[in-house]
This record gives C-alpha cells, structure tokens and sequence, in this order.
C-alpha cells in the first residue's frame, strides 16, 4: 500500500519482513511434522525403526516448531509492525533488531536438531536443554528492549491497546521462561531443574498454562486489536472494553496453571483454586472475543468479499469456542472425564489452528502486500480456497479428537458390578484408530492451505512493481464465495 | 489478624481496584481520549487520506 510512503516516518519493515516469511516457512515446517506424527499414530510402522523418528522425540518438535518458530515469528512480524506504525515510530535497538531475527531463528535451529537426538528436559513446551535456554533469555531482553525502546520514542500520546497486549506478552513470557528454565546443568546437554517432586509440577505448568495465556493468547490478541479494525476499515468496537479486557486477562491467566495437575500430588486446595480462577478467566476470553467480532458490526458485508478479514473473525469465533471449553474442562468433575485423553488434544488444537493460527494467516495475509509494495496479494481466490482448507481441517480434526476424548475417557473408567475394569487399555485404543485417520486427514488439509499460501506469498513477493494493484470492491470470486 | 481475615482483606482490594478500573475505562471524561486512541490504528494514513477516496468510516461505536 503506498499509504507507508506517504508518511513521514522512515519505518524498519526489513525485520518484519524476515519474521513475516519465516512464518510461513516454519508453520509449514512445524504442521508437517505434526501431520507426520498424527499418521504415526496411525500407521506405527512410520518410525522406521529410527530412535530420532520416534513419536516421542518428533511430538516436542512438532510442539516447539508451531508454537515458538511459527507462533514466535508471527509475534516478532507482527509487533514490530504494529508497535512502528502505531507509535509512528522507527524500531528502536540498533544491532539488537537484526539479532533478535537470527538469535531466534539460531534457537529453532538447534530445536531441531536437539529434540529428534533424545536431548530433553522433559518439561512440555520447556524441552530445549540450557544452553538453548540462555539464547532464548538473550534474544527474548532484547526483544523487550526493541520494543518497549519503540514504545518510549513514540510520537503519539497513547499507547494503543494492542501494544499492551504485546508488552504484557514480552515481560511475562520473559519472566515464565527464566523462572522454568531454572537448572543445574551437569553436561553440556543435560541439566536437573532445581524444583524438588510437586513443587516442580507447579512450577511447570505456571509456566505452561501462561506458555499459553501470554504467549499463545496476550500476544496473538494485541494482533487481533490491530489488525480487525485495520483490515475492516474501522476502529474496535468498544476501546474502553478493551482496556477492562486486558487488566483482567493478564490479572487472572497467571493464576490457572493447576487445572493441569488435577488429581495428582498438587494440594487439593491448590487444584480448586486452579479451577476458580480458569472459571474465572471466561469472563475477560469472551468480553475480548465479542470486542474483536462486533468490530465488525455494521460492516458484515465485508465478510462476503474480503478472505482476509474472515480469517480473522473466524479465528475469534474459534476462540469464543476454545475459551468457553477450556474453563469447562477445567472443572474437576470434568476433567475427571477428560483429563489424558485426546480431548484435551482437540481443545489445544481448536485453540492453537482455529485462533492462533487463522489470526496469524490473516495478519500475514494483510501485511505481504503492505510490506512488499503491493496493493493486494497475488491471488484473492486462493486466499479465499485456503480459508476453507483450514475451517475444514481445524472442523475434522476437533470433532475427531472431542469423540475420540470423550469416549475414551467413557471406557477407561468403565467398571464392573465386581469393581473390575470393563475395558483393557488396548481396547480403548482400537476403539480409536478411525479417529486417528480423521485427525490425519484434518492436519492433511490445513498443511494443503498453508502451501497455497506460500506459493501465494511468494508470486506477490516476486510480482513485477505495479501489476497487484488493481483492487477491486468486489473481487472475481465473490459469486461463489457469499 | 487471622490468615482468613488476611485472605478476605486481599479479595476486597482486589475488587476494590478492579471496580475501580471500570470506573476509570467508562468514566466520561475519558471518553475523548479513547476514541483518540481507538483511532490510531489509521493515524498514519491521514497523510495519504486527503488524496485519495479511502473507504475508511471514521466512526467509533461507543
């Protein structure tokens, strides 16, 4: 959009085109390897018999590489994008700017190359080993220090909402990880964390539920209260809203993390507060979702021709969904059912596909243009066919998993009149191997989408000055599409 | 002073400031300044605005 030339500010839009790139780069990375080990669970024969192909080596790299190579490079682009032009600021930080892009793609790096060699902490989404640790701290104050330097030599006199959301998700993913990673290395590539038994569980899933509260979710709202209103043409439904929405988000995820260790060895007075404070927690999720949606109020037409913007709003449908779930299943009588099966699996996907990743493909979607001189994206109608690629997908992959859960967790605490177990373990699992071919298939088909979206990305990155900017109100395919 | 009693001092003030936010958020002096705000996601196209027919509504809702 030439809307960026004709303002006075000279913004640093090289970094967020690196991060916007590598996103997509490494959500195709990190979704094939989910979709490889989804078809492992199908088809066991798919390890070869080799220690680094094994389910459990291949899982935390699937994990790290969605959440931290694609989720983080989404994070990175996007904020620095948006902390710029909402400060009309340049990215503060000097050299510090290109090394948070190479720090960070150095640590997916040696992700990859660590986790499929068996080197793990074992704590889930903390499995990089310290030395890896010490990089992410690294990258992670200099990140806090590009941005919140943006933010300091801004030239407008608030600070939009969205770059709280932002700012909240650098200190808190900066304070969760140091915490965490806490360890007492004994080699180069093995460390004990220095928690003892249930202190350690605790200390773990503070971190793993806020890995999702702040990383997963703080950050990928402060994209939502930019990029819903910029690419809907209007401002946030209710501003003040969003001010309520973010002092009590941030105010209670911190507290959810033990609705992960019901009926374990965590104090039972502890586990019920875990689950207060995830009841609680419905109230903040839903008033931001219902912000971002009714953005669009008196604007639903555009839904019927803009992909991008349906993206978004669907993301925030997803996430409505996911939000509502997650506090139900935080509910011990709830999890009593739930807990260990794969419903848990679905209600981490409908979250991680449906609204982390949809909102991040939306965002992608409006910055590529924006960043590389164009007026629109290469092809609308491709936009248009990887929106129901990924519904599809995200829709076969959580209905699977719900039925999946549910019934497993029905025949694991199946007992007999004498008090025996109805069904052995191998049942259940029999029980559900059609599902496991379903997941596979939903995986299949938002892999599908995110490579039309690189072969889409790549025609408008490399597309001659000039030939995308002919931007239509109604494009081509907006027949068929409405 | 008991540690119940210490617990349900905690919960008032933290009812107390989050009431207290509200109030902040929909006080009506503040309204002129959110509405800024709201619209600094546009701010730095208004230099390119005035050329062209953009389909922006500068509207707010509230």
């Amino acid at each position: 959009m030439s809307e960026t030339q004709a303002t006075a500010v000279d913004y640093n839009y090289n970094v967020v085109r690196q991060f916007t790139v590598m996103t997509v780069i490494w959500g195709i990375v990190g979704m094939a390897v989910g979709v490889f080990i989804a078809a492992q669970l199908y088809w066991p024969a798919l390890n070869f018999d080799v220690p680094w192909l094994t389910y459990s080596r291949i899982r935390p790299l699937h994990t790290n590489a969605v959440i931290f190579a694609f989720g983080g490079c989404a994070l990175f682009a996007t904020s620095y994008y948006v902390v710029q032009r909402t400060c009309q600021a340049k990215l503060f930080g000097g050299w510090l700017i290109p090394f948070t892009f190479w720090g960070w793609q150095l640590v997916i790096l040696s992700a990859a190359i660590t986790l499929p060699l068996g080197i793990s902490t074992a704590k889930e989404y903390a499995e990089l080993e310290w030395p890896i640790d010490i990089l992410i701290a690294l990258v992670w104050v200099s990140y806090g220090v590009v941005f919140f330097g943006t933010i300091i030599k801004r030239q407008t006199s608030h600070i939009y909402v969205a770059n709280w959301f932002y700012g909240a998700f650098i200190i808190t993913v900066a304070v969760l990880h140091i915490v965490n990673s806490m360890a007492i290395p004994v080699s180069l590539w093995k460390s004990y964390s220095i928690y003892p038994g249930a202190v350690d569980a605790m200390v773990q899933w503070w971190y793993g539920h806020n890995a999702v509260g702040f990383f997963l979710t703080a950050g990928f709202l402060g994209m939502m209260y930019y990029f819903v209103p910029k690419q809907a043409g209007r401002p946030v439904y209710s501003y003040r809203l969003s001010i309520i929405h973010f002092w009590a988000l941030v105010s209670i995820y911190i507290w959810a993390g033990p609705h992960h260790l019901h009926y374990t060895a965590l104090p039972d007075w502890t586990q019920s507060l875990g689950m207060v404070m995830s009841l609680i927690l419905f109230a903040p999720s839903w008033g931001g979702m219902i912000n971002g949606i009714m953005t669009l109020s008196g604007a639903w037409h555009k839904l019927r021709h803009d992909p991008v913007l349906r993206f978004l709003i669907v993301s925030l449908s997803f996430y409505g969904m996911s939000t509502f779930e997650g506090p139900m299943m935080s509910i011990k009588t709830v999890n009593a059912l739930s807990h260990y099966t794969d419903w848990t699996v679905g209600h981490v996907h409908s979250g991680a596909l449906g609204w982390v990743a949809m909102v991040s493909i939306g965002a992608v979607y409006h910055l590529i243009p924006v960043l590389f001189g164009h007026k629109r994206m290469f092809s609308v109608k491709l936009i248009n066919t990887h929106f129901w690629l990924a519904t599809i997908g995200v829709v076969l992959y959580i209905v699977a998993m719900w039925i999946a859960g549910v019934m497993q967790g029905l025949m694991w605490s199946a007992v007999n009149a004498d008090g025996t177990l109805t069904y052995s373990f191998v049942e259940a699992l029999e029980a559900t191997k059609p599902y496991y071919l379903v997941r596979f298939i939903g995986g299949v088909f938002f892999v599908a989408g995110m490579l039309l979206m690189a072969y889409n990305m790549f025609k408008t990155i490399f597309a001659p000055k000039g030939t995308l900017d002919d931007v239509h109100e109604e494009p081509a395919m907006a027949p068929q599409a409405a | 002073m008991s540690y119940g009693d210490f617990q349900g001092i905690i919960t008032l003030v933290l009812m107390a400031i989050f009431i207290g936010i509200v109030l902040w958020a929909y006080s009506s002096r503040r309204k002129k300044a959110f509405d800024e705000a709201a619209n600094l996601v546009f701010a730095d196209e208004q230099t390119e605005q005035k050329q062209s027919n953009n389909k922006r509504e500068p509207d707010t809702h509230d």
